[in-house]
């Protein structure tokens, strides 16, 4: 049994099938990286098992209970956590009180009228923050307001917010997605660093042949919205369906 | 002090020294000179400011911190009015319970229009809360005239009840408002020299209201209820994908400034005990906007400077006329002086609003940030921007 | 079943101009991207244009009439139009009478002028901020706009007649022999609109100018890619939806006499109609404009009123919150335009 089991998902949209008949089993404290062409669906798979969309058929496990029909906020406060494509963080507000918001969101929850108390008054909630910068190597820029980051470190505070809230699933969409090669090479280092050091799950969706294969030691190819297989990185790389239907143009 | 880190206690007494100054800060002029008409320290305008300037803080808790933009606003306020005006009918004139009824009162009306508006935002949400205090409008004027007497306003009579208070006093008038005894239309003047300066019962309630409402305001911008309103702001995306949800958030952001609102609201009414219908229209809700943006929204006491300044400008600039203007440019050769005045003389008296829309419009478009960004521009600028980064609300003591 | 015609005719005026402002907020937000709350000033500006040609048409010029006297025996001061001087009395005459619609000869290129000046001037500059701050500086120029006008033709309202041989009632029902007593103007006025709006469609629809237009308002970046000039036609579509809420002004002066507050009035109807119709749908705004002052009209019926007091001040609202929560892109919207 895998911390997160993909049942049989389909889903539609209008005339075109986006996702059918998808079955998935991501290990506990492995690295699974889902690859697959453009228009595989991969992104449509991501957004199901965060509570974006909901599937028409199918089910979607986590740790044994269903994250089917709810809120996204709910399934993060189930374990699971969303590092986006571009780096979704809190630009109006400096680093150190972007890094506070998941602690505080991991001690009160989901919601919590706390109208009276000073934020910096909070000391567990800021050492805890601060930890989590040094663990980033942000900890010099944590008065800064968060959207002037470079677009490098504005990934390592996503992803240090992500981990702040110690999830059990961390979910990657394209975290590589149009950074020059020192930017992606460190993000890799940082992403392995992470699985080494955590007992933590990482799913990961990535188009890099050179990031999935450096990273994942569990791999399940998508292609027109089914799963084609799913396999360790050694196999796959020697399948020759995947090459076809995949590495066809980059092997 | 009072939990507050140095530079808020700073920025509340500020508040304090300037509130409760007032009378003496907004008289400068001696009363018989040519400039006493500049002066601002009557009871009346006074109560005005700081009323308009709670108002403002609870609003700037809405738009300031989450962003949400609401048109409706008078609404709550029209409704706290309606509400004290009701308890004086029929519990009593002591403004104390009149002043928590509109409180509740609209704080519960906020939270119907906010559960339901909330589920829309950007521009959406503007529009409903528009609708919304539209529609409370019409029906304060029509079907609802039972509780609001329509176009008249809800007035005191000699036959309200008054359940815990006397129907009418001994000389047969309506009893005035008064706070356990103390009357609120109570002056004391204060002469000195040439000076007259007015010391109002109800002006100082309003004053002790308002730094309580000030205070509350910086520890809600403070607390960690008060970032996640920001965050909101910033990216919902990312809150909802941290395990926040927003919606409660932003609906006890609603609310708390509905709250606000309607404590402003029986605040009037407690002054001068009637409620009209037509504090409820949208233009009404524009001119909170107006005070908030231009004070500088999002930050704590741009909304209070905001109030201020269009308080205190709606009433001089409607009192310059032609007549004062030549006074003014008389050293100029006729013709210029004619032609100055010529110009002026649109923006002055009935003009007032005329000069609000247009400063409005130039601070969306210079100086979004409004007169604290302009204020921190300025102070910038004289110390050769030294401190580039000050991040929030470093004011001067205006007016 | 008359009273049923007659209150859908009713509704029809309110309807036409609740469709025309629509339909120019619809053509502002759908090219430009930008919330116009001053959209309101122009309808307004658009009847104020009215009377400004009332009010030359009747400049006059003071004769002495030596042939009549006053009550005190003086010769008596007879002020005659200049037209009337230059077409003679009874031409003339038809021409100050005819003011209104003469006015939208006038009106059209003010209309157009003050739109690609309040688009050039300002709105460009809004582009790509967001909308609340779009929304609030165009709340601050309604106000400007709106005190403007205050200031030069004070604050009450204005009446401003239709010509005379417009200005009856006609049994519209002797056709098919119902009794529907109807102001002829209003008849007019829904002409005029109806008139309008077939013109901007067929605008749209048959000129390439219009195609760029509706490619834009579908996808805007894709059009600019193709290296079309997109903005200087979208600066001509506001020129455009300036005109359509002036016309509707000039006409709608006779209904009812223009007051400087009748924008900001009309301003809130119509944001609440382009909601219905669904923001950012041409056919949705005119649709909502029609169906929202047919069903005030009716909520004006005594039954209604009845049944739920107070209904016909607030319907519009009320049909405005149900659709936003129920169908939030409107009647006609497609999905996610303005979700944010």
């Amino acid at each position: 049994m895998g911390i997160l089991e993909v049942k049989n998902v389909g889903k539609r949209f209008g005339g075109l099938q986006a996702l059918s008949d998808v079955n998935l089993s991501v290990r506990e404290n492995s690295v699974h990286a889902i690859i697959g062409p453009n228009g595989a669906g991969k992104s449509t798979l991501l957004n199901c098992l965060v509570g974006k969309l909901i599937p028409d058929t199918g089910s979607v496990m986590f740790d044994g209970q269903s994250v089917l029909g709810r809120a996204p906020y709910e399934i993060n406060q189930m374990g699971i956590s969303r590092v986006f494509q571009t780096p979704e963080i809190f630009g109006d507000l400096s680093v150190l009180e972007n890094m506070m918001i998941p602690c505080l969101a991991k001690r009160d929850g989901s919601f919590e009228l706390n109208a009276i108390a000073n934020v910096m008054s909070q000391r567990d909630i800021i050492e805890t923050a601060e930890r989590m910068l040094e663990e980033m190597n942000m900890a010099d820029k944590r008065h800064m307001n968060a959207a002037s980051l470079s677009r490098g470190d504005k990934r390592r505070l996503e992803i240090g917010m992500c981990l702040s809230q110690e999830p059990r699933l961390l979910l990657l969409d394209e975290p590589t997605a149009g950074m020059a090669r020192a930017d992606t090479n460190n993000t890799i280092d940082l992403l392995k660093q992470i699985s080494d050091e955590r007992s933590i799950t990482i799913a990961i969706i990535e188009h890099d042949m050179h990031v999935v294969f450096s990273l994942a030691n569990r791999i399940t190819v998508l292609a027109q919205g089914t799963p084609l297989v799913e396999d360790d990185p050694e196999n796959i790389r020697g399948n020759p369906k995947v090459r076809e239907a995949y590495l066809g143009e980059s092997a | 002090m009072f939990g507050l880190d140095k530079r808020d206690t700073s920025l509340l007494m500020i508040v304090a020294v300037l509130t409760l100054f007032a009378p003496f800060i907004l008289n400068p002029f001696p009363t018989g000179s040519g400039l006493a008409q500049f002066n601002a320290g009557y009871p009346d305008l006074m109560q005005r400011f700081v009323i308009f300037g709670i108002f403002a803080i609870g609003f700037n808790i809405l738009f300031g911190l989450t962003g949400y933009l609401s048109f409706g606003h008078a609404a709550f306020l029209g409704v706290g009015s309606y509400s004290a005006v009701w308890m004086f009918k029929l519990l009593s004139m002591n403004v104390l319970p009149a002043i928590l009824l509109s409180v509740i009162i609209s704080g519960l009306f906020a939270l119907v229009i906010g559960y339901i508006s909330l589920r829309r935002s950007g521009i959406y949400f503007s529009i409903l809360t528009l609708a919304f205090a539209q529609m409370s409008f019409s029906l304060a004027y029509s079907v609802l005239t039972p509780i609001t007497n329509g176009e008249t306003g809800l007035q005191l009579t000699l036959d309200d009840p008054r359940v815990l208070g006397v129907t009418a006093t001994a000389d047969g008038s309506i009893p005035v408002t008064n706070l356990f005894g103390l009357e609120m239309r109570g002056t004391y003047e204060m002469v000195v020299g040439p000076w007259a300066f007015q010391f109002n019962m109800g002006y100082y309630l309003c004053a002790l209201v308002l730094i309580a409402a000030f205070y509350l305001a910086i520890r809600i911008f403070r607390s960690p209820f008060g970032m996640m309103l920001r965050a909101v702001k910033s990216n919902q995306q990312r809150m909802n994908y941290t395990g926040l949800n927003s919606k409660p958030y932003t609906l006890a952001a609603f609310v708390i400034s509905g709250m606000y609102a309607g404590l402003a609201g029986g605040l009037m009414a407690s002054m001068d005990p009637l409620a009209g219908a037509e504090r409820m229209q949208w233009t009404a809700s524009g001119e909170v906007v107006l005070m908030t943006i231009l004070g500088g929204a999002g930050t704590l006491i741009g909304p209070v400077l905001g109030a201020g300044f269009i308080k205190y400008f709606e009433n001089i600039f409607s009192k310059i006329n032609d007549n004062v203007l030549h006074g003014w440019f008389a050293i100029l050769p006729d013709g210029l002086e004619d032609f100055i005045v010529f110009v002026v003389h649109p923006f002055i008296g009935k003009g007032w609003h005329l000069t609000l829309g247009i400063l409005f419009m130039l601070v969306v478009i210079y100086l979004p940030g409004g007169l604290v960004e302009g204020g921190q521009r300025i102070a910038g600028w004289v110390r050769g921007n030294k401190k580039p980064d000050a991040p929030q609300s470093e004011t001067k003591p205006a007016e | 079943m008359d009273a049923f015609l007659l209150q859908i005719l009713n509704g029809l005026d309110k309807g036409s101009a609740y469709a025309l402002i629509a339909l120019g907020l619809t053509l502002i937000f759908g090219t430009l991207g930008v919330v116009n709350f001053a959209h309101g000033a122009l309808f307004m500006i658009g009847a104020f244009c009215a009377v400004t040609v009332r009010k030359f048409l009747n400049l006059s010029v003071e004769t002495i009439d030596p042939e009549r006297t006053d009550f005190l025996g003086n010769p008596l001061k007879v002020k005659t139009p200049y037209v009337e001087n230059w077409f003679g009395p009874e031409f003339g005459g038809l021409i100050i009478d005819w003011s209104v619609p003469i006015a939208i000869l006038f009106a059209i290129p003010i209309m157009i002028a003050v739109g690609f000046i309040m688009e050039r001037g300002l709105i460009k500059h809004f582009y790509k901020r967001p909308h609340a701050d779009q929304i609030l500086v165009t709340f601050g120029l309604a106000i400007v706009l709106q005190e403007v006008i205050k200031y030069f033709y004070g604050a009450n309202p204005i009446p401003t007649p239709a010509p005379d041989a417009l200005n009856g009632v006609a049994n519209l029902g002797a056709i098919i022999g119902m009794d529907l007593i109807y102001p002829v103007w209003r008849i007019v006025y829904f002409c005029f609109a109806c008139l309008i709006i077939s013109g901007v469609f067929a605008f749209l629809q048959f000129t390439t100018f219009g195609m760029v237009v509706r490619a834009g308002m579908a996808d805007r970046e894709t059009v600019g890619l193709l290296g079309i000039n997109i903005d200087r036609r979208f600066t001509i579509m506001f020129g455009i939806a300036a005109a359509v809420a002036g016309l509707a002004g000039v006409m709608y002066t006779p209904i009812n006499s223009p007051n400087y507050h009748m924008g900001m009035d009309f301003l809130v109807l119509s944001f609440v109609v382009v909601v219905v119709g669904g923001m950012g749908s041409l056919p949705g705004a005119v649709l909502a404009g029609f169906v929202l002052g047919i069903l005030e009209s009716f909520a004006s019926m005594e039954w209604a009123i009845n049944l739920i007091p107070g209904i016909n001040q607030i319907i519009i609202y009320l049909v405005a919150i149900v659709i936003l929560l129920v169908r939030p892109r409107g009647l006609m919207g497609r999905k996610g335009v303005m979700e944010d």
